[in-house]
């Protein structure tokens, strides 16, 4: 079968969706919607015998996660109307209630999406969460059925590959090149760079070597705490990754692909595997691709909760069967990888940016973003801000956008003290740095990163060096322990943030923190290492009052850390109903029904367990 | 050897690099990985016993002790973390009354963390078997726990 008659019946199938008499009912079941319920909401809709006649397409995840569970309507001649917050027993009357009465539950409503309007409903993409945002790679997502290739190939998937398969791979590189496109994994290497060195060494190393030549790998090992953008891309449209692979190997000359997927993301496994088989069953993988010379094959490699193994030797290391730990660069996999071969390792969204780079061309890509950092990138937005979810937006814009536009500010209108980027190699920015533009350049030198793309908002009552403390603890389980300066820099480095987290530290301890950090940086290995201390060195930079605080006045005004903090009641607020004293671990809330309760304090663990069960607000932290 | 470990094993091409896969196969299998298997495994792929140790130790994913039947895992990513994940364990321990990496003596809980499960938006979560449970509070685990 040639690309064309593989199209034309995927835009058969893809239209016989949107023109259908009977009604499409879509529901976002991707982790985060199954997490908020979304397989109930999907069986109770199922169950109701009134809309029996409508089909049911499970997407992934439309964006917003503070809306899970998302339904989508599709009523005949009308835009989609899409519905959030959907519980289990409302999902039935909404669908039922607009499929056969035409009324609309305003207070679910989203947004509707489409050329035409309906009545009273505004659009989804003028929300404020959603207009600045500039969806490329998240295009499908939400909007299609991950499982089904042909929904991908009518939206345009595999045009790219097509394209690619049509030019000499060195044409390919330039297109790459002219777009300026950096990876996406956090590093912000040129892409086009990586890719000539591994296609020139492959092309060296065909005499040197039998077997294959080359290989791809997608490192999906998303391990970056507080980031999921890879994960919602793979479950919600795994084709456009794919394609992006297959536009490298046919580059470089490779014959195989690996994508390597952490184990923590089971759903995003199997839709990688299904993928791969739809991809087969069309000839897109395996003999004479498309019928042309180039063959190719990808498989799924599941990670086994390793961070190291994010860093691209070690990454390889484990693809091999062994230990995750890495080795020094160079020689670089695009000169010496895989089993010894040239490999490209690429992140999750640099192959789907490929793929569309490819079809559009690279003046497209350049249209939004930076001089020296164009296109787009997926963000995860999460910890304690308002809109939490996963957007994707113009290089080049503030962080106070992101923060503020899309994301609604902090939760509870708390203050905003802090937000994280990059995860455990990242840092945490300030206030101050609200308007910083957001490119790899900018991120650096404020002393963050721009890493994968996890953004964690901390408000008022975010405790700064307790954060720096985590993400020590973080780094030192998961340095694998090759590099002296890595294992027990990192282990000194948490003693001491423990020490000032449990009230025990004192101003000697900030310069110790600051020396050792900068040993840590300059004598490790790899990424981990080198970059281990940067949420220390970055929360010294930004928050050093809060140090000095803990080790001066023994005050964590973050309220977070145990040994600083008391729990009390509030007398004029508590009714006296018991329900903490019966909740308390300790048995440290002492009082009577219908009189004020009392914690003894020498017994309080601070496990803030009466504080979540009090409905009156009655219990205060100070 | 146990057929179904035998018939794992056959479904593996004689490779070090199906190691890793092996593992995570025989692990779905007893919920654990067993010493015997680990022999076994070494044998098909005519590699050292310390090989497949080191390689297994050295993946969180792996256990060497059999687990509950009930698995829990709290997420302790930034996001949670922010949120209170932290204590959300310790709470945890202290009513199933047992360490991280431990399993109640009646059989029913294993208690354990992960890096992230990638639910940032809906934290904190966590995992029971294979449900994720979001926007975790004391209240629901203790529902979580009595349920039982």
């Amino acid at each position: 079968m040639n690309f064309e008659t593989i199209k034309e019946k995927a835009e058969k199938e893809w239209l016989s969706l949107s023109d259908n008499r009977e009604p499409v009912i879509y529901i976002g079941t991707a982790t985060c919607g199954r997490s908020a319920g979304a397989l109930a909401v999907m069986e109770a809709i199922k169950k109701e015998e009134k809309i029996k006649n409508s089909r049911i397409i499970e997407t992934g995840c439309l964006g917003p996660c503070f809306a899970e569970p998302v339904v989508m309507i599709k009523k005949y001649a009308r835009p989609l109307l899409v519905f959030g917050k959907v519980k289990p027993g409302i999902a039935a009357r909404l669908v039922v209630d607009y499929l056969r009465e035409d009324t609309i539950d305003y207070e679910y409503v989203l947004g509707s999406v489409g050329s035409t309007k309906i009545d009273g409903v505004g659009e989804l993409f003028d929300l404020p969460v959603m207009k600045p945002q500039v969806r490329r790679i998240l295009r499908n997502c939400g909007f299609i059925d991950p499982g089904n290739i042909n929904h991908f190939i009518a939206l345009g998937g595999y045009s790219g590959l097509q394209r690619a398969l049509a030019l000499h791979p060195d044409e390919v590189i330039e297109i790459v090149r002219d777009s300026g496109l950096r990876g996406r994994g956090g590093a912000g290497f040129p892409t086009w760079k990586k890719w000539k060195t591994a296609r020139d060494a492959a092309n060296g190393s065909d005499l040197r070597h039998p077997g294959s030549r080359a290989f791809i790998i997608c490192n999906a090992d998303e391990g970056d705490p507080g980031a999921f953008m890879n994960r919602a891309l793979l479950e919600g449209d795994p084709h456009s990754v794919l394609e992006g692979m297959l536009i490298a190997g046919y580059t470089i000359g490779a014959d195989r692909g690996y994508i390597y997927c952490r184990a923590e993301y089971p759903l995003a496994l199997s839709r990688l595997e299904t993928a791969l088989n739809r991809m087969r069953d069309l000839n897109l993988l395996g003999e004479h691709i498309l019928g042309t010379d180039f063959s190719f094959d990808i498989r799924v490699k599941e990670g086994a909760g390793a961070f190291v193994c994010g860093e691209e030797t070690a990454l390889i290391a484990s693809i091999e069967g062994r230990r995750g730990t890495p080795r020094p660069r160079p020689p670089y996999p695009a000169q010496v990888g895989l089993w010894d071969k040239p490999t490209v390792i690429n992140n999750v969204e640099t192959f789907a940016n490929v793929a569309l780079i490819v079809n559009n061309g690279s003046d497209w890509f350049a249209e939004h973003g930076t001089e020296n950092s164009p296109g787009t990138k997926t963000f995860s937005l999460a910890g304690k801000i308002k809109f939490p979810g996963l957007i994707e937006v113009p290089l080049g814009i503030t962080l106070k956008e992101i923060i503020y536009d899309i994301g609604g500010g902090p939760a509870d209108d708390k203050n905003f003290k802090a937000v994280q980027t990059g995860g455990p190699s990242g840092g945490c920015l300030s206030s101050e740095m609200l308007n910083l533009p957001i490119d790899y350049d900018s991120l650096e030198q404020a002393g963050a990163i721009m890493g994968s793309g996890g953004l964690v908002v901390m408000d008022e009552d975010t405790c700064m060096v307790d954060v720096a403390r985590y993400f020590l603890e973080f780094t030192q389980i998961e340095s694998c322990g090759k590099c002296v300066p890595c294992r027990l820099g990192t282990k000194a480095m948490l003693d001491i943030l423990s020490k000032i987290t449990e009230g025990t530290g004192n101003e000697e301890d900030l310069t110790f923190l600051r020396e050792t950090g900068i040993a840590v940086q300059n004598g490790s290995l790899c990424g981990l290492g080198k970059t281990a201390p940067n949420p220390v060195l970055s929360t010294i930079r930004y928050f050093e009052n809060e140090y000095i605080e803990h080790v001066k006045e023994n005050k964590c005004s973050g309220k977070t850390c145990k040994s600083m903090i008391t729990y009390y009641i509030l007398e004029d607020d508590c009714t006296g109903c018991t329900v903490c004293m019966k909740m308390c671990p300790q048995k440290a809330i002492i009082g009577a029904s219908k009189e004020v309760h009392r914690i003894i304090q020498e017994e309080c663990i601070r496990c803030n367990i009466c504080i979540e069960y009090c409905k009156n607000d009655a219990i205060e932290v100070t | 050897m146990p057929n179904e470990l035998k018939e794992i094993l056959s479904r593996h091409a004689e490779e070090r690099s199906e190691l890793i896969s092996i593992l995570q196969k025989i692990q779905d299998l007893y919920g654990y990985l067993p010493l015997e298997a680990m022999r076994e495994i070494a044998e098909y792929l005519k590699i050292p016993d310390s090989a497949v140790f080191a390689t297994a130790t050295f993946y969180s994913q792996f256990r060497f002790t059999p687990r509950g039947e009930k698995l829990i895992r709290v997420c302790l990513g930034t996001a949670c973390h922010v949120r209170g994940a932290a204590r959300f364990l310790d709470n945890l321990k202290k009513q199933l009354g047992i360490e991280e990496g431990e399993t109640t003596p009646d059989g029913k809980y294993t208690l354990e963390s992960v890096a992230c499960i990638g639910c940032c938006a809906l934290s904190p979560c966590l995992t029971m078997n294979e449900e994720v449970v979001a926007n975790v509070t004391s209240p629901k685990i203790r529902k979580l726990i009595l349920k039982k």
